[in-house]
């Protein structure tokens, strides 16, 4: 049931692009076609799941023992760097046609701010998913971080659809691009509000 | 790139940071913080001075260390150089501004991924002089300053009908959605709108 | 512009890099130490003095535990007798946890509360940290004489106006403080015995 809510909670009510605000960049430049969203919402998932099992672990086994978690920023990006690195070579070598498909979108992960954001929030947040507040233990934490992904996936396909249809229309040369991009997120934005207060 | 050394030239540096490249407005950078420390001008303007700090001192350091950095590794070094400088601010503000700390939360580690700084030193800083590069990062970083300054000046009008805490609707609410996310994206789509229309040269 | 790349170079480079920033931070960490902890110390004296009458003293007691949750508590001392305690009281809002300093007095009144962290909804629930009606209502509250939850569950305490929950959730974080208050009243009582 636990997880349930987690999975509710990280896909809708605190999505992580339209209510946490992490990741924009990503989202509003490879958000121009359908196919091209879906690859780096893969990529993302990919990414957010193993970084976040990998800093986890360093936290709890490394900084936290050796009380040296102010050093969690620098650690924890390094961490990411390595295995954005990682998993480019090893997807290169395993299995090319996965590469073709993500390989573009790996280098750009780094600096995704919702991979440190959710290895951050994971380690230092309390979250009351029905129950009372408490840090998470690293099976919930892997549920969140993945359900997290799936959530940014969710938000950035529904947006590229939309998007693929706003090419399409005739707007005020001044509202062209970014502009009508935004405002159309600030209205799916505001249709995930209807979720808010479902899972505390 | 031949280096200038006029005063004119820092100066120029400085200006077009804030207008012709406005990292918000026109480069469209560091999009994260700006959406979602801007629910009033305070907000937007601490968040902007905690970038401004890292952005002067990274560019600093990585103008002055880029000679001697190998081109296969720069970047996992410039990271963790940008990576020092935040965790620097980080324990700056926890010790000296905690209500802001806590305020700005996961948004201050957060400094280490905007795109902004590892952009100024890929593109500027690892090519140009040490006080050069200072200036370049003063002028994007108030640039960034400003614009994360009018959109929560903008959000705070709108939503809680105050600016800068002192409210001026005797009590009465705003309009709320402007302080949440939907607000957000939508105040910050429309003064792009404005800025293309009115400030943006080509 | 930068130099060509061999191992050796990439190595001594990265590890230096990452050994002169280590260092720094971990110099600033030393000097940043004491005044972090005097910043934390500060909020809590804060809340502390919000939520109490005049004291002198204030003790750290040790954790009271109630329906198995455990409580931090203080005792405030005004020339050796007690003034007042303070719970620090936390439960679930609407956004997450909300976490209150309660100060209640020897006679089991509500003193005073103050909020130390919360998640709330900017401009809704959020109010609860800025809502002179709402703040107000909670000195002097009686919970012997009203009933602490809201006006729309029977109770005596008045909403936030759009946020129920938030003021539901405030209810019973002061409730449990004033069940934190009652336990420790008892335990004083028997030791007086």
């Amino acid at each position: 049931m636990e997880y349930f809510l987690i999975i509710i909670s990280a896909i809708f009510v605190n999505n992580i692009v339209l209510a946490q605000f992490l990741g924009i960049c990503p989202f509003l430049g490879v958000s121009n076609k359908l196919s091209t969203a879906t690859g780096m919402s893969m990529a993302v998932c990919f990414v957010i799941t193993l970084a976040t099992l990998v800093t986890f672990l360093i936290n709890k086994y490394l900084l936290i023992p050796l009380n040296i978690t102010f050093l969690q920023t620098i650690a924890f990006i390094l961490v990411i760097a390595a295995l954005v690195q990682m998993v480019e070579i090893v997807l290169k070598k395993v299995s090319p046609s996965l590469y073709q498909a993500l390989g573009i979108f790996l280098p750009l992960i780094t600096t995704n701010c919702a991979v440190l954001g959710v290895a951050i929030d994971v380690v230092t947040k309390q979250f009351t998913f029905g129950g009372e507040a408490h840090f998470l233990n690293l099976g919930e934490a892997m549920v969140y971080a993945f359900a997290t992904s799936l959530g940014y996936g969710l938000s950035m396909v529904i947006f590229a659809g939309i998007r693929e249809h706003l090419a399409l229309n005739d707007v005020p040369k001044a509202f062209k691009g970014v502009p009508i991009a935004l405002v159309s997120v600030g209205i799916l934005a505001m249709a995930f509000m209807g979720f808010s207060g479902m899972v505390k | 790139m031949k280096e200038d050394k006029t005063m004119s030239n820092k100066l120029k540096l400085i200006t077009d940071g804030l207008v012709r490249n406005n990292p918000t407005f026109v480069l469209i950078l560091g999009m994260c913080p700006t959406l979602a420390t801007t629910t009033s001008a305070i907000n937007g303007l601490s968040m902007g001075l905690a970038t401004l700090f890292v952005l002067v001192l990274s560019n600093m350091a990585i103008s002055a260390v880029a000679p001697v950095i190998p081109d296969k590794v720069h970047i996992p070094a410039y990271i963790v150089i940008i990576a020092t400088f935040v965790t620097l601010v980080q324990l700056l503000m926890q010790a000296y501004t905690p209500a802001m700390y806590e305020t700005l939360g996961l948004f201050i580690p957060l400094i280490v991924v905007n795109c902004i700084i590892l952009g100024r030193a890929e593109a500027f800083a690892n090519k140009h002089g040490v006080l050069e590069s200072a200036c370049d990062g003063l002028g994007v970083g108030l640039g960034f300053t400003c614009s994360l300054t009018v959109l929560g000046a903008v959000r705070e009008i709108l939503g809680s009908g105050s600016i800068f805490g002192w409210n001026f609707i005797g009590g009465h609410d705003g309009m709320l959605a402007f302080v949440m996310a939907p607000g957000a994206f939508i105040c910050l789509g429309y003064l792009m709108v404005l800025f293309n229309k009115y400030l943006k040269k080509n | 512009m930068a130099i060509q790349s061999n191992l050796k170079n990439m190595t001594v480079v990265l590890t230096g890099v990452c050994l002169v920033c280590s260092a720094l931070l971990g110099g600033a960490y030393v000097l940043t130490k004491g005044p972090i902890e005097k910043a934390a110390q500060a909020k809590t004296e804060k809340s502390l003095s919000a939520v109490l009458p005049g004291f002198d003293t204030v003790e750290e007691m040790n954790n009271v535990s109630v329906d198995g949750t455990d409580y931090h508590c203080y005792k405030a001392l005004q020339g050796g007798s007690v003034v007042g305690y303070a719970i620090e009281s936390g439960t679930i809002g609407f956004g997450g946890p909300l976490t209150l300093m309660v100060g209640v007095t020897p006679d089991g009144v509500v003193y005073n509360t103050s909020v130390l962290s919360h998640s709330e909804t900017p401009g809704l629930g959020a109010k609860c940290t800025s809502d002179a009606k709402f703040m107000a209502q909670w000195k002097g509250f009686d919970p012997s004489a009203k009933i602490l939850s809201v006006k729309k569950d029977g109770g005596d305490v008045d909403a936030i106006t759009a946020s129920t929950i938030t003021s539901r959730a405030y209810s019973r974080a002061v409730q449990a403080a004033v069940n934190v208050f009652r336990t420790l009243n008892d335990e004083g009582g028997q030791d007086n015995e």
